[in-house]
């Protein structure tokens, strides 16, 4: 299964090493990560997700827990978390014709769209990683030739119920 | 202050008296310094038994002990050390010198990404930046070494950290954001677990390492007494309970005693104190869990879960929760008398094994010689293993009477862990004698530690059983691999009495059952550490075997 992890961390040199190097130790996989400083400088948030059944992710929020310089781990809930992924796609036409084309179906997705040519386009599309595979899936008949993708970031909804 | 100076004043106030280790270029501020304090320095011949000898103190002392290196090889030769004391969650401080900041990512001579390599086998580690940072560091070194789960800490200085000078403050206490080493264990969970004890038809105890860290002997014999049950043991929880204790079954596991194996497997609950459950002990993990109720006390979260799942777990200082557990049976006035069906098959299954199990009938049967040597030794001698057969049968056949006296490198299995710990052993407890039980394969890995042993004038006795081969790689060759002996014949080479005499040690060969008892008087009232050469099979395997991979049902006895 999918888990999405939360995890506050000490903002500073070698933390994300540590995060890494553990997945890598105890053969877990990431299966995206995202990271950045959050309103308090002192503390870096990293988005993580990974794929195991209940105890393995069970098992990996205990290890990370355990790191000293992770100062909290949250499981997050799917249904109680707002979650996206930003990703960037080069897109080459090879007529004029598939650029309108392309942007229809980045408009259809309420895609951004940049620097377009005459014979590519790059699409911005930030979105639940379904939705991200649904457009992947539209626009598989032009040829994608470039792709960068941000990996998931998450906040849980509605107010912090923190002691 | 300089942070040498600064470095030394914080391990002087964290009650360091002892540091093993090997200057070097990089540390050599350090030294100064150290030459300075009144720390007294122990100078190892290869770091990597500075570490063992730190951690050979720090099992003993239950205080972290201390060692240092240089830069570059220097500490990558610590690693096996510092890895063996993860393993086995022992309390260290390993202190190593780097190339100057400045010189930190230019490949300079002697520098080695310690930080980095280190990572997977420390609980944490600390690179001081500037030298005002390395009172802190210290305090926050000893506190995550010796609380919670125990373990290693490194502390990687760059020089001109160690030589500059800042304005110094060293704090009292210090605290950790993510760092919460204890947690006040569940009432209800022991509540509980006690209830599931009562019902239980076949209860158990299995103790683990966990009881000997958190020194839980007393509280470990109540519980058992009062319930009257039996008492198991992981390895490294062997002589958390008294060996000769009527309730006693020995370890299980892979080489655990027959009585031991048997009962485990028969057992329908089990109070699991201290352990985690390595495949070593438990075998085949999907076995081992099918139909047991297993109750679970562990200072470690993480180890909930893990390889088996509790139906209770109370997480905590093993100690304090074995307290609690220990004040509601006495409140609820639970004091078994009776002799349960349960209790009585223990006690006949265990007469049988002692009676029955066949041993080495040859006059230097690893039994007879290991039974001898329980015999001379008084039962406050600390011992230590190396790590092979000689551990194993040690395992079977030498009874650890006293809680806390055995010592072992059981979760990394590293060959020549057991001598320099015995100094480590030897430096804690001056007045104890101490005995490394050895093969001679693994002694001869750290064997130049004769010279501390001497030099220094800490006698240890190092008990060789001599099968002039790596026996237990020879052993799985025989039973695994149809007798094709490939890189197990040490032939002899070389010579451990003279290895001995060639040190200024004292080197005896002892040859009949006889000449052993005698040889280990002799050591014990001896000034220098003395080298017991005992000649065994060859041919000897170490039985009963769960073979890897097997369930604990599944052991091979003797035929």
């Amino acid at each position: 299964m999918w888990a999405i992890l939360s995890v506050l961390v000490e903002n500073k040199p070698g933390v994300l090493f540590k995060i890494t190097n553990l997945f890598r130790s105890k053969n877990f996989n990431i299966d995206s990560i995202s990271v950045g400083v959050t309103e308090n400088p002192e503390f870096s948030k990293m988005t993580i997700t990974t794929i195991g059944d209940e105890k393995r992710v069970a098992q990996i929020i205990k290890q990370l827990d355990k790191l000293i310089d992770t100062v909290e781990v949250k499981r997050l809930d799917e249904k109680m978390t707002v979650y996206r992924e930003l990703v960037l796609m080069k897109i080459k036409a090879s007529k004029p014709s598939e650029i309108t084309e392309i942007m229809n179906l980045a408009n259809a997705f309420e895609c951004k769209i940049h620097d377009v040519r005459q014979s590519s386009i790059i699409v911005e599309i930030t979105a639940t990683p379904d939705k991200i595979d649904a457009f992947t899936d539209m626009v598989k008949n032009y040829k994608i030739t470039d792709i960068a993708r941000t990996g998931i970031t998450a906040l849980a909804r509605g107010v912090n119920h923190e002691s | 202050m300089s942070g040498s100076k600064a470095l030394m004043d914080a391990l002087e106030r964290e009650d360091a008296k002892t540091v093993f280790g090997i200057p070097g270029g990089a540390n050599l501020p350090m030294y100064d310094e150290l030459f300075k304090s009144n720390i007294r320095h122990i100078l190892v011949r290869h770091e990597q038994s500075a570490a063992h000898m730190a951690d050979g103190f720090g099992r003993v002392s239950r205080r972290p002990g201390v060692c240092f290196a240089t830069s570059g090889p220097g500490a990558t030769n610590l690693i096996t050390g510092i890895a063996t004391a993860h393993a086995d969650s022992s309390p260290m401080i390993a202190v190593t010198g780097q190339v100057p900041i400045s010189m930190i990512g230019k490949d300079a001579f002697q520098e080695s990404d310690i930080i980095g390599i280190s990572n997977p086998v420390v609980k944490y580690a600390f690179q001081p930046k500037t030298p005002s940072e390395v009172p802190e560091v210290v305090k926050k070194a000893f506190y995550i070494s010796s609380t919670g789960r125990p373990g290693p800490v490194l502390i990687d200085v760059p020089k001109d950290v160690q030589q500059n000078e800042e304005e110094m403050n060293f704090p009292d206490v210090v605290k950790i954001r993510g760092y919460h080493p204890w947690t006040d264990p569940d009432i209800t969970q022991i509540q509980r677990a006690i209830e599931i004890l009562l019902k239980a038809e076949r209860p158990i105890i299995l103790a683990g390492g966990g009881v000997i860290i958190s020194g839980a002997f007393a509280e470990l014999q109540t519980i058992a007494e009062l319930l009257m049950i039996p008492v198991v043991t992981t390895f490294k929880g062997k002589g958390s309970f008294p060996e000769n204790h009527i309730l006693s079954l020995g370890p299980i596991g892979m080489h655990g005693h027959a009585e031991a194996n048997k009962m485990m497997v028969e057992a329908d609950c089990v109070l699991a104190i201290g352990t985690r459950f390595s495949d070593r002990s438990v075998g085949k993990f999907e076995d081992f869990e099918k139909n047991l109720s297993i109750i679970h006390m562990d200072v470690d979260p993480a180890e909930i879960g893990k390889n088996q799942t509790a139906s209770v777990a109370v997480v905590g200082d093993v100690q304090a929760s074995l307290r609690i557990m220990v004040k509601m049976m006495i409140q609820k006035a639970i004091k078994k008398t009776e002799k349960t069906k349960w209790m009585k098959r223990v006690e006949e299954t265990k007469e049988y094994w002692q009676k029955n199990l066949k041993i080495h009938q040859g006059d230097l049967g690893a039994a007879k010689v290991l039974r001898k040597l329980r015999e001379v030794l008084p039962h406050k001698a600390i011992t230590t293993t190396e790590v092979g057969q000689h551990q194993m049968w040690t395992s079977l056949f030498y009874n650890v009477i006293q809680p806390g006296t055995f010592f072992s490198s059981t979760g990394l299995g590293t060959m020549g862990w057991g001598f320099p710990a015995a100094i480590g052993a030897k430096v804690a407890k001056p007045d104890v004698p101490v005995v490394d039980i050895a093969g001679e394969g693994s002694f001869n890995m750290t064997e130049n530690s004769l010279a501390v042993s001497v030099l220094e004038n800490i006698p240890v006795i190092v008990f060789v059983m001599n099968n002039q081969s790596l026996g237990m790689v020879a052993q799985w060759q025989r039973t695994f691999y149809d007798r094709r002996m490939i890189g197990i014949d040490l032939k002899g080479c070389p010579d451990y009495v003279k290895i001995a005499e060639a040190y200024g040690a004292q080197g005896i060969r002892a040859e009949s059952l006889d000449e052993i008892g005698k040889a280990v008087k002799i050591a014990l009232k001896s000034d220098v550490a003395t080298v017991i050469d005992i000649p065994i099979d060859p041919e000897e395997d170490v039985l009963p075997f769960v073979a890897p991979g097997t369930a604990l049902k599944d052991m091979v006895l003797p035929s």
